[in-house]
């Protein structure tokens, strides 16, 4: 076996450690670390672990409150109560570096990396979601040339074939989410997925090491070189020789995360067996033996050469740094290691025992029998050290100069070419590849402003359905939870003013909730930003971190917990900040739950909101002049508040047919969504004021505005109770027939048929991607 | 009436179906592990869908060689009710139990969506009694090898011995290649086999049996076991 190479400045340089940190690793250590100490600091200090960039701005999150059961940070997931003494366990987590370089590994890895976090909580998984950003599928006037374009579709049809592999094959349902198109994301493409799992509150299980003596068992997957380091990785900016970090990418295998999913649940009913278990995901073994023994306050001792191996001759160094997929930790309690074992035998998996939990607070490593590194577990999980980086405020962008943009002639023309843009039109080829309903559960489909899944309490408790001889001959009514999930984020709206832009993003997932029944309980967030050692960077990081924040407080959705992936840069620039937020709510009542589409002939539409005004951060002008123009428009709580509060009150007199957020594209586009998002199109006729131009009353992107249809009987009760609650409602014209007209005060302005409006947007992104 | 849903390490559709049998049917539901080889006494054995071992190779390819399947093969020989459903389906091919392969869909996607199905065989038999010939169901796909195919001889056997099933067709009933949402030959979505007892289908009437989940279309199909699986107990009673 080759020596250990020798520490020297260039090697601790290139383990991304300065010269501070080293110091500070020597402190610690009260000696020089060896090479895999080196390695082990190296990974357990990177921003993706240790978020030493970003905690000092995570701590001005809102994380308590509410039904909060487990914090933000304590543990893999934050868990909320959702009453009948049950609650929801979930996260979001990126994948985007790893994407960039490999998308169909990239993604799937991303996808068993978040399912790992939520039922190492003790929740059964049972939905997925993604929030994905990549650069336009065609080339363009924004600096798009014909190959770029091709590599991000490759790009786009690698990530989801990802998604799809892995969420189709354990069985979780991929319900939805947002894709989003913009130059910005062609070198730097975001995938940030989510996974939602419930428990019953006496199910949540800790990632502790406790009770020196206990044995600590590895399950799953042997160790290989794949992923060697990818933590560190993920911390550094993209480059040209990125591609040469392949080996940093891992090889998801779904079956075997199903048994390893499935035997820990059945490990978790016998809580007498079990003391902790942790994934090992990002730096693997590392973080794993070293958190769940700063977590538990023990010590934690582990023997290499009884870590299953996927290939010979692997180094120490090696074995605690590769991110080989689909592999725990398990503590067990002494004295229960035949059930354990049992368990992951009934599931054909090998359960090795590789150490104990020691009480000296020390993370101790040996390969055949000499120990290869010594480290106090505390300070190297949770010491890392936390900077606070050098703002700057960065040159404003520009205003838009209405004249800049002449009022187009055929406005119905300009309405279809935008329904057609990948970020607007349906994402139908997208979903399709997503087994969206697998677990029967799936109430509202993707497409729609938010999923509604039900869950089946009973049914989801350990154990149901695995005895043959009782009987259950009367059909049974199990308690039913029906919950909601969005998520939402505008970049050009975060890079115009991070700090609105930030605070629209949590109103508008709000809003998707409520248009779909539910109130809002709680939210996670993936922060992505570029190079935070850009004092612009950093800025915009702190900004969006602040306006979200707030919003957060406002609308009483603690942050559960979530993800922060900087260095989202590539030679060309740095992303748009994209502070990804996603929340979920709890609907009432079946009869509550609401969809976006118009449902018939004859219904009255409203628009409960204003009319606003300014194209500023609108995609149509943005399309238009390619490149992003300001101001947003105004934006407060209040009137926000106002709007969903008269709408969810609405839903639940069972006074609404369809409610549809007004967001991207503006007004006309949610108009035209709500005619043909259904099964069955249906037109309508629509007259509008006009106290503006005409593109700026279609297209302008002022937020909180909900279109809603309405049965003709129930219109004057619910424009009474829009008024009860102080929110503006205007009722803006009738469902029915095969066109989709619009008259601005008066004058026609817009005749198609919706049939061809349907297909512009239905069918654009597959004619892009089979092209 | 008793239900067994088989339970492979990687099948995914295995609460859903205990769900649409037990809560939702009222039925006695329970699980079959793979390496059993006790049915428990069911009266109707379902396979599920998912990926039953992996399925990196080929839908079913290993599962075919679990204990339990050993049973399910002899139940259905002495005329036990047998429904593979998707990957289901893929086993009970892979085990001879039904004629014909699988590929991958013609558009070499996974494809998820509702589908309609034209009831070729309705009124009778034990898995399509309570539909009419003809009736158009409603209910969902969700797999990547789905589309079904078999040499010329074989078509044509299942053919005279009305065994095609089901039929994926637009909303006015026609098959067409537009409606056929994998290329399966002749718009096949499911078949049984000569002797009418065993159903191998890809859509999934277990997401399809509660109104809350977008159709109830698939009830038809449990409800049609449950009539015969009652005609059969009456007259073996009688």
């Amino acid at each position: 076996m080759p020596r250990d190479p020798e520490i020297t400045p260039e090697l601790i340089q290139k383990h991304g450690i300065t010269p501070e940190e080293y110091e500070r690793i020597r402190g610690i250590l009260k000696r020089d670390p060896t090479f895999t100490e080196l390695g082990i600091f190296s990974v357990m200090w990177s921003e993706h672990c240790s978020y030493k960039n970003s905690r000092l701005e995570l701590r001005k999150f809102p994380t308590s409150g509410g039904g909060i059961l487990v914090k933000a940070g304590e543990e893999n997931a934050g868990v909320v109560d959702i009453g009948d003494g049950w609650a929801i366990a979930f996260k979001i987590e990126s994948h985007n570096h790893p994407s960039a370089v490999e998308p169909f590994q990239g993604a799937a890895t991303g996808v068993g990396g978040i399912i790992r976090d939520i039922f190492t909580m003790g929740a059964r998984p049972v939905l997925c979601m993604d929030s994905l950003r990549f650069g336009p599928l065609s080339a363009g006037p924004d600096g798009t040339t014909e190959d770029l374009a091709k590599r991000n579709r490759r790009l786009l049809a690698g990530v989801v074939a990802g998604i799809a592999h892995y969420g189709n094959c354990i069985g979780l349902p991929t319900v939805g989410g947002e894709i989003a198109f913009d130059a910005c994301y062609s070198g730097n493409p975001l995938v940030n997925v989510v996974c939602l799992g419930a428990l019953r509150h006496d199910q949540i299980r800790k990632g502790r090491a406790t009770g020196a003596g206990n044995p600590v068992y590895y399950v799953g997957a042997a160790t290989g070189r794949d992923g060697l380091a990818g933590a560190a990785f993920a911390s550094r900016e993209l480059t040209e020789e990125s591609k040469e970090d392949r080996p940093a990418v891992q090889v998801g295998d779904p079956f075997m995360e199903k048994l390893l999913l499935e035997a820990c649940l059945e490990l978790f009913a016998h809580p007498e067996a079990v003391v902790g278990v942790q994934d090992m995901g990002a730096a693997g073994l590392t973080c794993s033996t070293c958190e769940t023994a700063s977590r538990g306050h023990s010590g934690i001792e582990i023997e290499l050469d009884l870590v299953p191996q996927r290939e010979p001759g692997m180094s120490a160094y090696e074995t605690m740094l590769s991110e080989s997929q689909e592999r725990m930790l398990i503590i067990a309690r002494k004295g229960h290691e035949k059930e354990v074992e049992r368990i992951f035998e009934k599931w054909d998996l090998h359960a090795s025992r590789i150490g104990e939990v020691t009480s000296d607070g020390f993370m101790r490593v040996k390969k055949g029998g000499r120990v290869v590194a010594e480290i106090p577990a505390r300070p190297l999980a949770d010491e890392a050290p936390l900077y606070a980086r050098e703002a700057q405020v960065p040159a404003p962008v520009p205003g838009l100069n209405l004249r800049d943009l002449p009022e187009p002639e055929d406005l119905g023309a300009e309405l279809e070419d935008l329904l057609a843009d990948p970020t607007l039109a349906s994402k139908n080829w997208v979903w399709r590849q997503y087994d969206h309903q697998v677990r029967a559960g799936t109430c509202v489909l993707p497409g729609s402003d938010a999923a509604v899944v039900r869950l089946l309490l009973d049914e989801l408790a350990p154990g149901f359905g695995s005895t043959p001889q009782t009987s259950n001959a009367t059909p049974r009514i199990s308690p039913v939870k029906y919950l909601a999930i969005a998520s939402d984020c505008n970049g050009a709206h975060c890079r115009i003013h991070p700090r609105q832009g930030a605070k629209m993003a949590v109103a508008e997932a709000c809003r998707n909730l409520v248009c779909s029944g539910a109130h809002p309980l709680a939210a996670t967030d993936n922060l992505n930003f570029g190079n935070p050692h850009k004092p612009e960077n950093f800025w915009r990081l702190r900004e969006c971190v602040e306006g979200m924040a707030e919003a957060c407080r406002f609308f009483g959705t603690p942050i559960t917990g979530g993800n922060v992936s900087l260095y989202n840069e590539s030679p060309e620039g740095a992303v748009d900040p994209t502070p990804v937020y996603c929340a979920v709510g709890l609907i009432e009542d079946e009869k509550h739950i609401t969809t976006q589409e118009f449902k018939g002939a004859g219904d009255k539409v409203f628009l409960v909101g204003d009319l606003g005004q300014g194209l500023g951060g609108s995609l149509y002008a943005i399309r238009k002049l390619a490149k992003k123009v300001g101001p947003l428009p105004p934006f407060d709580f209040e009137s926000e508040k106002r709007v969903q509060d008269a709408v969810l009150a609405a839903i639940r007199a069972g006074l609404v047919r369809s409610a549809h957020d007004c967001s991207e594209g503006g007004l006309a586009v949610a108009l035209v969504e709500s005619c043909v998002s259904g099964e069955a199109p249906v037109g309508g006729s629509f007259r509008l004021p006009a106290h503006a131009r005409a593109d700026e009353i279609l297209f302008n992107e002022a937020p909180s505005r909900i279109v809603v249809s309405v049965a003709e009987g129930q219109a004057e009760a619910f424009a009474k109770l829009c008024a009860e609650h102080g929110a503006p409602c205007l009722e803006i014209g009738t469902t029915g027939g095969a066109e989709f007209s619009v008259t601005l005060g008066g004058r026609e302005a817009i005749r198609r048929p919706v049939a061809s409006l349907r297909a512009a947007w239905h069918d654009s992104l597959a004619k892009r991607m089979e092209d | 009436m008793r239900f067994g849903v088989v339970q492979f390490p990687g099948s995914n559709c295995d609460q859903d179906c205990l769900h649409a049998a037990g809560a939702v049917m009222g039925q006695d539901a329970f699980y079959l592990w793979h390496k059993e080889t006790n049915l428990c006494g069911a009266d109707c054995v379902i396979v599920p869908g998912g990926f039953s071992y992996g399925d990196y190779l080929r839908g079913g390819a290993i599962a075919r060689f679990a204990p339990i399947m050993a049973s399910v093969k002899r139940f259905a020989a002495d005329g036990g009710l047998v429904l593979g459903i998707c990957n289901g389906f893929q086993i009970l091919l892979e085990a001879g139990l039904l004629p014909g392969a699988m590929l991958r869909n013609a558009s070499l996607r996974f494809q998820c969506q509702m589908t309609r199905l034209r009831v070729e065989r309705g009124g009778e038999g034990p898995f399509a009694s309570t539909a009419r010939t003809g009736e158009i169901l409603r209910i969902p796909i969700a797999h990547g090898e789905g589309n079904y195919h078999a040499d010329a001889a074989t078509l044509a056997e299942l053919d005279r011995h009305g065994q095609v099933l089901f039929r994926y067709c637009d909303e006015r009933g026609h098959t067409t290649p537009e409606a056929n949402p994998n290329g399966s030959i002749g718009n096949i979505a499911g078949i049984t086999n000569r002797a009418g007892n065993v159903l191998g289908m890809m859509p999934h009437p277990e997401r399809a049996a509660e109104a809350v989940l977008g159709s109830q279309d698939g009830r038809v199909i449990f409800d049609s076991i449950l009539r015969w699986i009652r005609s059969r107990h009456i007259s073996s009673a009688a």
